[in-house]
């Protein structure tokens, strides 16, 4: 075969590629789409496009006017709150963590790391029955805190290692010459550390904003009541009810699914440009 | 758990560079600086790792709960589930994936749109789609049996009410909703790659399949073994692809070992039991946990 030949083939062969990998990736995210815009009835007929596609199951989880969906704008609420928090906490507790162990370089650096690094391969389900019981011996039983404590948990170590990375490309000579004109180890950390560390806290808050905003177990286990309760945790609930409009439940799915994809493809650059950065370079 | 691309491949990183210390090590008041900033993760570690950790160890350290657990038949056939997952569902979607990224590699701006929308299943919360998948693999009114009617006149299988087509359906979910982040993983692994190695291959003789198997695998080797360690302990802790695509049904046939535990303390009200079923994957993720550690801590492959 002439080399031409060879290649038309390959290209013709990566166009069918991907047109496959493109029916794999949004065959489910289309079903997403089907239920929700078809009515109740249609739901359950043998459909592969929407005979009479309305949006009034989006308009029905925008004013809240099916019983199940009554809290859904209070429970987005709890699903940002959460999130936001979650970031916060995560950024704070892990920039100060990975700069005392980088810049103050403490002794017990490497203990702090190692404990870092082995929270990060704990798996996280497995540790759900001893904080259910925890949480409640800390008095926060059906209290957003919980959840928020749990995911700053699992967060963080994720944040030390790349903090840590991040800060190996910041010169140390700027720490040396803040410290000769007398600033303390804080104003450092404030006026120099933190600025120079944008790019990686967008990539980290981004991060746990979403691990906490997708969260399911630990939401499931740890809320209880309507107004508690997140998103993920409410759909759950949707799921084992005997009459579920899967119409509203898509709907409402698809609302809880958008501010994720809309944060993520804005920070996307972020993530990428900011973290390979860290990691690939020396 | 979800993260960003950040494993990146092994010999694209220097030594870092090492600076003397302040004043030879920390005293006085940089002692007490250090113990400020690191004492909010130290609140975090105790309270929240070594605490639940230590408790969890002491609800599980009852024998009797092994009794009862290895007498189950649910149990055993948890346990195959779990292997089967871990095996099937971890070395495919990664043997895919590293295949994926040589793809994404090729030039063209069509490439470039197709990855920005295969990236969305890891983008899209896990919890949305795999409600979805389950309703998709309904076997009356799910759109896989709606097209496979439409297209050849015929039924489509009970997809969730047979156990093995169910533990299949989970593995393909799991496979769709991961595939994209780890061919992201390998694609920064492949980029990292110097492009003087490809030159310096051709001009050897080596093009198409042979610089893969001389350039590109031996690189990305480090990186793929622990992308695999990685994945198969995250995987163990897995519960939402099973929880919702499956349920665990048909008659409890497709639980893991992190449904089973989660089941057996809230479901039947026996947390001594639920944190037994846990802690009997500790044999499984020890070794692998060790030998991630090491892999890591020689500095091979970064996080």
């Amino acid at each position: 075969m002439s080399v031409a030949a060879r290649r038309r083939l390959g290209s013709v062969g990566a166009g069918v590629l991907g047109l496959l990998l493109l029916i794999w990736t949004l065959l489910p995210l289309y079903n997403m789409v089907l239920v929700a815009v078809q009515q109740k009835e249609d739901v359950f007929a043998t459909n592969v496009f929407p005979p009479h596609p309305t949006l009034e199951s989006f308009r029905a989880v925008f004013e809240e006017s099916y019983w199940y969906l009554a809290n859904f704008w209070r429970q987005m609420g709890n699903s940002a709150y959460i999130g936001v928090a979650v970031a916060l906490l995560t950024l704070a507790i892990g920039s100060m963590t990975s700069f005392a162990i980088t810049r103050l370089r403490i002794r017990a650096g490497w203990l702090l790391t190692n404990a870092a690094l082995v929270t990060y391969v704990i798996p996280m389900s497995f540790l759900a029955i001893p904080f259910y019981r925890i949480m409640k011996s800390y008095g926060l039983a059906d209290n957003a805190w919980a959840v928020i404590l749990v995911e700053v948990t699992f967060a963080t170590p994720y944040a030390i290692f790349i903090f840590s990375q991040y800060s190996a490309s910041i010169p140390y000579e700027l720490d040396e010459a803040a410290r000769i004109d007398g600033a303390s180890p804080a104003q450092i950390f404030f006026r120099i550390y933190l600025p120079l560390m944008a790019p990686a806290l967008v990539a980290i808050g981004t991060y746990a904003l979403l691990l906490a905003w997708n969260e399911y177990l630990y939401a499931f286990l740890l809320l209880s009541s309507d107004s508690t309760i997140t998103v993920p945790v409410a759909l759950g609930k949707f799921l084992n009810s005997d009459e579920a409009p899967w119409n509203y439940m898509m709907a409402a799915a698809i609302v809880y699914a958008l501010p994720p994809l809309v944060i993520y493809y804005i920070f996307r650059r972020y993530m990428s440009a900011g973290l390979t950065m860290g990691g690939v370079k020396g | 758990m979800a993260s960003t691309s950040t494993l990146t491949a092994a010999g694209a990183r220097g030594a870092r560079p090492r600076h003397a210390r302040w004043y030879g090590g920390l005293l006085g008041s940089d002692f007490a600086w250090g113990a400020a900033f690191v004492l909010p993760y130290l609140a975090v570690f105790v309270l929240f790792v070594i605490y639940p950790v230590g408790y969890g160890l002491w609800l599980g350290a009852d024998p009797d709960s092994y009794t009862k657990l290895f007498a189950d038949p649910i149990y055993i056939e948890t346990l195959i589930n779990t292997v089967i997952y871990l095996a099937v569902g971890v070395n495919v979607k990664l043997f895919l994936a590293l295949l994926l990224s040589g793809f994404f590699m090729r030039p063209g701006w069509w490439v470039k749109g197709l990855l920005l929308v295969f990236i969305l299943p890891w983008a899209v919360p896990a919890i949305p789609t795999f409600i979805s998948w389950h309703w998709m693999l309904n076997g009356q009114w799910g759109l896989i049996n709606n097209a496979i009617w439409d297209l050849f006149q015929t039924d489509g299988p009970p997809w969730l009410d047979v156990a093995h087509l169910a533990m299949g359906s989970v593995i393909v979910a799991y496979i769709w909703k991961w595939l994209p982040f780890w061919t992201i993983i390998f694609l920064a692994g492949r980029m990292a790659i110097p492009k003087e190695l490809y030159e310096a291959a051709s001009v050897d003789g080596a093009t198409g399949m042979r610089s893969f198997v001389h350039v590109t695998f031996p690189l990305l080797a480090n990186l793929y073994v622990v992308c695999t360690l990685l994945s198969t302990i995250w995987t163990l802790g897995d519960y939402n692809t099973v929880h919702f695509v499956s349920g665990g049904g048909p008659a409890l046939q497709t639980h893991v070992l992190a449904t089973l535990g989660i089941r057996n303390a809230f479901e039947l009200g026996d947390p001594h039991m639920g944190m037994a079923t846990v802690i009997s994957a500790l044999p499984l993720l020890i070794p692998l946990v060790i030998y991630l550690m090491r892999k890591l801590s020689t500095g091979e492959v970064h996080l």
